[in-house]
């Protein structure tokens, strides 16, 4: 319990050439994932590199050309927004059945695509786990694994990604922007993760220097007829077990013109679904076509026992989201 | 780690396991020692020994730690001490009616009966005080969902929801 280290960054600068030089070193924001890790002693931190007194990174700026949200922005704070919740429906959307309003209002946007999974192996140290520990062997795989993903797992790990924020920002093309030692650069929101594979332990393409400024999300027709669809155990303060995030347009004649979907609670990563996105343009948005489509979103997927009813789950989710969606538009 | 400086552009940045903070509960300043891993809960409770506030699970998951962060609902157990400074804090001791007694939302609770065994009641009445704040207590349903945060486990939501919609109606402009 002891060891902890605590220090104030008064500039992002400030706060990547301590956690470049500290590898063991994590930045502190909202702080409601860390602090569950540190009271149940999963992945502890010595050193929290407090960002929350950094100026200008708590705005959720507006234009006719796109909103950026600064990574300071607490996830009430979105909700309330009118410009995002017209703009990008889906993300207010995901919010509103993220955790609770307490955690809402201290959670940020900056850390909730950083927080850690939820399997049931990574929170248990008792248990083997190779995010946790790596080379100790994945617990989930041959054990209780309802929770756990059947798209993107490896032989490594099958844990899911928890946020519902993250998977609505995939959908809809957020852009990432990121600050290191050697400047900023931007990033795509899907290159945001990483795949399991051998590496679990390793969960974005951050450098160990670099800390995420905020997000920019481009304002169009497709991102503002956007909608999410959560399913889960209970009906508030509950993870995802099966969530989709979708958008259309539609053109003159009713046809799809332009889809996009990403789905969570299902993957080892926010994960968009090109295939079903594909199947859907040029289709009319029928309930057919969008069982069809939605149909592929299991071509590649691996169940593990428990969590076989995913493979039923996932793509009505999918569908369902799109005709909840198609009956507003 | 402990109190290493470590230098870094525009100043350097002091890296502590045991501070000096000053925290503003109720409209009074404290000043006290603290490990960096201290938080906002165990101030208040086992430092301030302000026990209104209760410790449930300290994983954010009950509500019972629930107090007001300008005038915010958060989990208290999600909050470190140190990450508290400079905020105005409001537990349950320090809410007020107008007649400087009972806050309406404490009234109410005696009215409906919203609780039985009381552990989890004063976060449900600082999350509640939070709720009808926000303007999330408009419906029955409304202040379900946005009450979820606190768990009540001797099950007294019915009550605890008539006491939240009763205050909210009589506090609506």
């Amino acid at each position: 319990m002891s060891g902890l280290a605590y220090a104030r960054a008064a500039s992002l600068e400030s706060a990547t050439e301590v956690i470049g030089s500290h590898r063991a070193a994590e930045v502190i924001a909202g702080g409601t994932d860390l602090l569950q890790r540190l009271e149940e002693h999963v992945l502890p931190p010595p050193l929290v590199v407090d960002i929350n007194g950094v100026e200008g990174l708590r705005a959720i700026e507006v234009d006719d050309h796109e909103i950026r949200l600064g990574a300071l922005v607490r996830l009430n704070q979105v909700i309330e927004s009118a410009p995002v919740r017209d703009a990008f429906p889906a993300i207010v959307e995901a919010l509103i059945v993220t955790a609770s309003p307490q955690v809402r209002n201290l959670a940020t946007v900056g850390g909730n695509p950083l927080q850690k999974t939820r399997c049931l192996y990574f929170r248990d140290q008792s248990t083997p786990c190779n995010k946790r520990e790596p080379g100790s062997g994945c617990g989930a795989l041959e054990g209780r694994n309802r929770i756990n993903a059947i798209l993107g797992g490896s032989e490594h790990c099958i844990a899911t990604h928890p946020s519902d924020f993250a998977v609505a920002m995939a959908a809809l093309d957020a852009t990432v922007l990121v600050v290191g030692a050697r400047g900023e650069r931007r990033l795509p929101f899907t290159e945001l993760h990483r795949l399991p594979g051998d590496t679990p332990h390793l969960e974005h393409n951050l450098a160990p220097d670099e800390v995420i400024e905020g997000y920019r999300l481009t304002r169009t027709p497709l991102a503002r007829h956007s909608h999410y669809l959560k399913v889960r155990d209970r009906g508030e303060f509950e993870w995802a077990i099966c969530s989709a995030a979708v958008a259309l347009e539609l053109d003159h004649g009713g046809r799809i013109a332009d889809a996009r979907v990403a789905v969570g609670g299902v993957a080892t990563k926010p994960w968009r679904l090109g295939q079903v996105e594909t199947a859907l343009q040029g289709r009319q948005a029928t309930a057919e076509a969008f069982a069809e489509a939605a149909a592929l979103s299991v071509q590649n997927a691996v169940a593990h026992g428990d969590n076989a009813y995913k493979l039923a789950l996932l793509p009505r989710t999918i569908a369902r989201a799109l005709t909840e969606l198609r009956e507003r538009l | 780690m402990e109190n290493a400086s470590t230098g870094a552009e525009g100043g350097a940045v002091q890296a502590r396991s045991t501070m000096r903070v000053t925290l503003e509960v109720n409209g009074r300043e404290h000043a006290l020692d603290v490990q960096a891993r201290t938080t906002l809960l165990d101030a208040l409770r086992d430092r301030l020994h302000l026990n209104g506030t209760k410790k449930g699970c300290a994983l954010g998951q009950c509500g019972a730690c629930t107090v007001l962060m300008d005038g915010e609902r958060v989990n208290a157990c999600l909050v470190l001490a140190v990450m508290a400074q400079g905020r105005h804090i409001t537990t349950i001791e320090g809410l007020r009616g107008g007649d400087g007694l009972l806050h309406p939302l404490q009234r109410a609770f005696l009215d409906h009966d919203g609780f039985q065994c009381g552990y989890c009641t004063p976060g449900q009445i600082m999350s509640g005080v939070g709720c009808i704040e926000e303007g999330h207590a408009g419906s029955r349903a409304e202040i379900r969902q946005y009450m979820s945060g606190n768990i009540c486990r001797c099950g007294a939501y019915v009550n605890i929801v008539e006491a939240i919609f009763e205050t909210a109606v009589g506090t609506r402009p």
